[in-house]
């Protein structure tokens, strides 16, 4: 039988989940072997040496053994902790949204450069920014472009009229905007003019300068809705993690509510407590 | 799990329930099935009357959400324990370990699971609308969060601190940093900076002696 070497990647870990007592199979994306799943032995243990290298979210160098089904980490050195991605449960659902793209749209080993310097730069930027959101769009936006779903935005996708800025609609399922006069007929969503003009900026523009932009709350729905369609045609399936994104932009709403539905009962009891 | 001809059927049989069970393996199933074949027949009935007590007797204190035999359970009704403070734990083993360390007297409630957005489990799927009714009571001063240092951990006390944050009750996060036995040496970037941004004072001896 032929002896398996041992393998050496840097890669980013997309997730997790526990197997057994104390283990942990991780997600990895490595630019070289595309996603790899590995068991991390231990590391659910408190005195485990590799749990806070194996992390979600988290770039390393990582040494790795091959098993008859699964790699093993022997061992792991963090490169990029992003502390602010676990700190910030803004940034963390929208880094944790990228990493479900990359993770359902990847195969095992099979070699992804150019995706891993758009999930590790968009990341490091993610990181730094004050608008995570921003960041997330344009990485959608380059990601759908990555894997050959680049949605259409300078000619009508059904009968290749040039777009001007007003009155196009969206249709993802056909590939993008279409005219006017298409749009009149009935097909697409409206596509206002900012969230068209926005795109298109998005599309020439680096993450950064995307992150810059500020948007009213009209505008950033719409656009996230279309780049929801895109991306859910791309994926053929919704993702998992967009839930827990739609729930902490209610979390203080329903604190809120909560609150008063407290000082209403309290009310009534003083009011039941007089009578 | 293969039968092996050589097995009885019976006893393949409990063999495969006890290979269900977390961390049991093959072989430990195995030995676990021999052992309660050749132990006394009492050995025996006091597991199995075990096995259907702890299923037809157990079930979730209304306050606390622990597992409870009596309902409210034991913590919530001593009246000796802090009112006023709730520690929101994961599981209820959290709350075994947390007694242990015996550091903590007030209430605390589980949420039975933590929040993964990755594997589409949200709040909705967690006892997170009982905590909320009970933060309604105006003597709850503090809500501790004790999840655990990692993603699930993160994304659970990221969303509970905004909601109950929202409703005007202090939330705090219990520390995390390096764990008794470790060596600074192997521990990870994250770990040694929340060690070092929570570090304490060191007490000094005060010289009376």
């Amino acid at each position: 039988m032929p002896r398996r070497h041992p393998i050496r990647t840097e890669a980013i870990v997309l997730r997790q989940r526990p197997i057994g007592d104390a283990d942990r199979i991780c997600v990895l994306f490595s630019p070289t072997r595309g996603r790899i799943e590995a068991v991390a032995r231990g590391v659910r243990k408190p005195l485990s040496k590799l749990a806070g290298h194996v992390e979600p979210l988290s770039r390393g160098q990582f040494g790795l053994a091959q098993g008859r089904s699964l790699h093993v980490i022997t061992d792991a050195q963090t490169l990029d902790a992003w502390p602010s991605l676990h700190d910030d449960v803004d940034r963390m659902t929208e880094a944790l949204a990228m990493a479900e793209l990359v993770d359902r749209s990847t195969d095992l080993d099979v070699a992804s450069g150019p995706l891993y310097a758009l999930l590790k730069g968009s990341l490091d930027v993610l990181a730094a920014t004050s608008a995570p959101r921003a960041v997330r769009r344009w990485f959608t936006l380059r990601f759908l472009d990555q894997q050959g779903y680049r949605p259409e935005l300078d000619e009508c996708v059904r009968c290749r009229a040039v777009l001007g800025p007003d009155g196009n609609g969206y249709a993802p399922a056909d590939g993008g905007a279409v005219c006017p006069s298409c749009h009149q007929a009935g097909v697409g969503q409206r596509l206002s003019s900012p969230v068209f003009r926005l795109l298109r900026y998005m599309r020439r523009s680096s993450c950064e300068a995307t992150s810059q932009v500020r948007v009213d709350a009209n505008t950033s729905a719409e656009l996230d809705r279309h780049l929801r369609l895109s991306m859910e045609q791309a994926l053929d399936g919704q993702l998992r993690s967009g839930g827990f994104q739609e729930s902490l932009e209610r979390a203080e709403a329903i604190g809120r509510h909560a609150a008063s539905a407290a000082t209403e009962r309290e009310r009534e009891e003083q009011d039941r407590a007089v009578v | 799990m293969q039968r092996s001809p050589a097995t009885a059927p019976t006893i393949a049989r409990l063999i495969e329930a006890f290979h269900r069970l977390p961390g049991i393996g093959p072989k430990s199933a195995q030995r676990l099935a021999y052992h309660v074949l050749r132990a006394p027949r009492a050995e025996a009935e006091a597991l199995s009357e075990a096995l259907l007590e702890v299923k037809d007797s157990t079930r979730l204190c209304a306050a606390c959400q622990n597992i409870t035999d009596a309902d409210p359970c034991a913590i919530c009704l001593d009246s000796d324990r802090s009112a006023s403070t709730i520690c929101v734990v994961e599981e209820p083993l959290d709350v075994a370990a947390i007694e242990r360390s015996g550091v903590y007297r007030g209430r605390y409630h589980v949420l039975h699971g933590a929040i993964s957005p990755m594997d589409g489990i949200g709040p909705e799927d967690l006892k997170v609308g009982e905590l909320l009714a009970r933060l309604g009571d105006a003597s709850i001063d503090e809500v501790i969060l004790a999840m655990n240092p990692n993603l699930e951990g993160e994304a659970t006390a990221g969303y509970l601190s905004r909601v109950i944050g929202a409703m005007g009750v202090r939330v705090t996060r219990i520390a995390h940093g390096l764990p008794v036995g470790a060596d600074v040496e192997y521990a990870d970037e994250r770990t040694l900076r929340a060690a070092m941004t929570h570090r304490v004072e060191v007490e000094q001896p005060n010289g009376d002696d």
